[in-house]
Parts: C-alpha cells; sequence; structure tokens
C-alpha cells in the first residue's frame, strides 16, 4: 500500500511516519504542502509538527494549503486520511473532523506515554487492534484538549465516532489518565462516514519494542487491513 | 481605514489561561476580579469602501481569523 505523508512548513513528525509505515512494510512518500496532487496514494497521513509556528492557531494556516484541496476530495470519495497530533488540529480546522483542539488543561506541554483505550473496533483505525488490548502511545503536546459542543459530543457517542480514550493502566477512564482536559478523555475521532480520523498521542512513535512501545503498530495495521479489503479511492 | 478584531474563547470552553490570570491577579491583590477571559486581538488596516471591507473581514474571520466551534468574534472598522 501507498501512503502519502503530508509536510507543511514546520511539520516535524513526517520522518517519523514514514518510517513508521516502512517499518510495518508498505511504501510511504512525503507530499509537500504546495502540491496539488496526492498521486497514486492509497491513504494520507497528515503528521504531526508545528505547521506554521501553530500561528493564529494550531493547524489554521495548514488547511488553507494547496494539498489541503486534494486531501478533501480523497475524503470525499472515500479516502481514509490519518491525522496525528497537528495533522489532527489540521483536520479539525479544516472542517473534516469534528470539534477542536484547544490547549491543554494546566497550561503544560505534555510529553509522555498514555494509555489508550480503543472505543470500537468499527473502524479502518481500529478494526485490528486486539479486544481489551490498553495502547501504550506518547503524546507530546501543548494543545491537545479535544472540545467540542454538547450537541456534537452526543452524535459523537452515538454514532460510535469517539475511537481512542485516555485511560489508566486498566482501561479505566480516570481524570487523572486524561493528560490534557478533553473532553470525555477523547484521544482521537473520526468523522461520521468512518474514513478520516485523527488522534493526538503518536502511534508512528510507537511502532518499534526499542522505542518503548510497539502499540502503534495496530492502528496502522488496521488501516492497511481497511485497504487491503476494499478498492482504493481514486487519489485527486 | 484599520479593521479591529477581537477573538475571544466561546463561554463552554475551558479557559486555563483566563483562570491563571485571574489567580495571579489576586495573588498580587486585586480585589473583587469575578473572570478574566483571554483573547486574541487582530489589527488589519485596508483600503477601499467600507461595507465591502466589511464584509470581507467578516468572512475572513468566521472563516480563517476564528474558529467558529471555539471562539466569538468581534469586528469595528473605522
Amino acid at each position: 500500500m501507498n501512503f502519502a505523508v503530508l509536510q507543511f512548513p514546520a511539520s516535524n513528525c513526517d520522518q517519523d511516519a514514514i518510517h513508521g509505515v516502512r517499518t510495518l512494510g508498505h511504501s510511504a512518500r512525503y507530499v509537500w504542502h504546495k502540491e496539488h496532487s496526492l498521486g497514486d496514494a492509497d491513504a494520507v497521513i497528515v503528521p504531526g509538527g508545528f505547521s506554521y509556528g501553530d500561528y493564529l492557531r494550531c493547524g489554521a494556516i495548514a488547511r488553507f494549503s494547496p494539498v489541503m484541496q486534494a486531501v478533501k476530495q480523497f475524503a470525499d470519495n472515500g479516502g481514509l486520511v490519518l491525522g496525528v497530533c497537528n495533522g489532527f488540529q489540521v483536520l479539525t480546522e479544516a472542517g473534516l473532523l469534528p470539534g477542536a483542539l484547544v490547549r491543554n488543561r494546566d497550561l503544560q506541554f505534555h510529553c509522555e506515554h498514555v494509555f489508550l483505550k480503543t472505543a470500537t473496533p468499527d473502524s479502518p483505525f481500529t478494526n485490528k487492534i486486539p479486544a481489551g488490548k490498553i495502547l501504550r502511545v506518547p503524546i507530546a503536546h501543548g494543545e491537545g484538549c479535544y472540545f467540542a459542543d454538547e450537541e456534537t459530543l452526543a452524535k459523537l457517542k452515538a454514532n460510535n465516532q469517539i475511537l481512542w480514550q485516555y485511560c489508566d493502566a486498566n482501561g479505566n477512564l480516570t481524570d487523572k489518565a486524561n493528560p490534557n482536559g478533553s473532553l470525555l478523555n477523547i484521544a482521537g475521532v473520526c468523522n461520521d462516514r468512518r474514513n478520516v480520523a485523527g488522534l493526538m498521542p503518536h502511534p508512528e512513535r510507537a511502532c518499534e519494542p526499542v522505542l518503548g512501545s510497539a502499540d502503534g503498530k495496530w492502528i496502522f495495521e488496521s488501516l492497511i487491513a481497511a485497504l487491503q479489503n476494499k478498492a482504493p479511492a481514486k487519489a485527486a | 481605514m484599520k479593521a479591529k478584531i477581537i477573538v475571544t474563547p466561546k463561554k463552554a470552553v475551558v479557559d486555563p489561561q483566563g483562570k491563571t490570570v485571574q489567580g495571579a491577579l489576586e495573588q498580587m491583590g486585586y480585589r473583587g476580579i469575578k473572570a478574566v477571559h483571554v483573547g486574541k486581538y487582530l489589527e488589519i488596516e485596508l483600503e477601499g469602501d467600507k461595507e465591502t471591507a466589511r464584509k470581507q473581514l467578516n468572512e475572513a474571520a468566521h472563516k480563517f481569523l476564528s474558529n467558529p466551534v471555539i471562539e466569538d468574534y468581534k469586528l469595528e472598522i473605522e
């Protein structure tokens, strides 16, 4: 499978995303933010970083980069898109995912491992995660607090669009396990069509045991399995 | 002409910056402070006619300069 990894000015987790995908035996290439086409990409990763210096708001400027037109069309055609950290922020700013990410509740930048509970196996991003498995994945963010209004949160719950939540080692959704104040301990969500997802933690930084955890690979394995089970959407 | 845009967090959004500033003000001895909200202020210098400017900036403010999910904005043109 071919993964396109976007690069905005000041993206800095693009190399890790490329490496993570290649470690799993698939191909990945960089797509510069000014390009108008995603080529033959089967899936798109919007990586972490501080695109445009986080100026104005995180991801607020990157969402208007030319490549995002192609990403929107790719997503409209059912293509799979995964946003990680800043990528999640870009996708919410672009309206491809509901809600928004705001400043961490304690105003501190959190750089640590967290535990994630997978809320539903029913998505191209979670279908291969072993049932009941608590994922250990690193976070590194200052603006990762997930917010959505009451109506949106109710819809996310009803529609099973919450994919991952911060939990303790035993899978309990506690306040202590929530590093940033996200409502409902939400670490990641998908859109209502279930083809676009975003999460604040970095699965690409947890693809090899030498990094302290290889749990992130389950998310990529899910994507790959979903791609292998369907006809690839045409990239714009 | 000059446009002034004030962007503030919506009431429903937790504003830890505001709370922190409030705490600091109280620690510094200022009394009677009921709430603090920290937002953003933009000044945009532009030319052309006022009505077109207002229309354009309202659109820009809604689409880009603020995020309507978490922020409100006020636009003034002088």
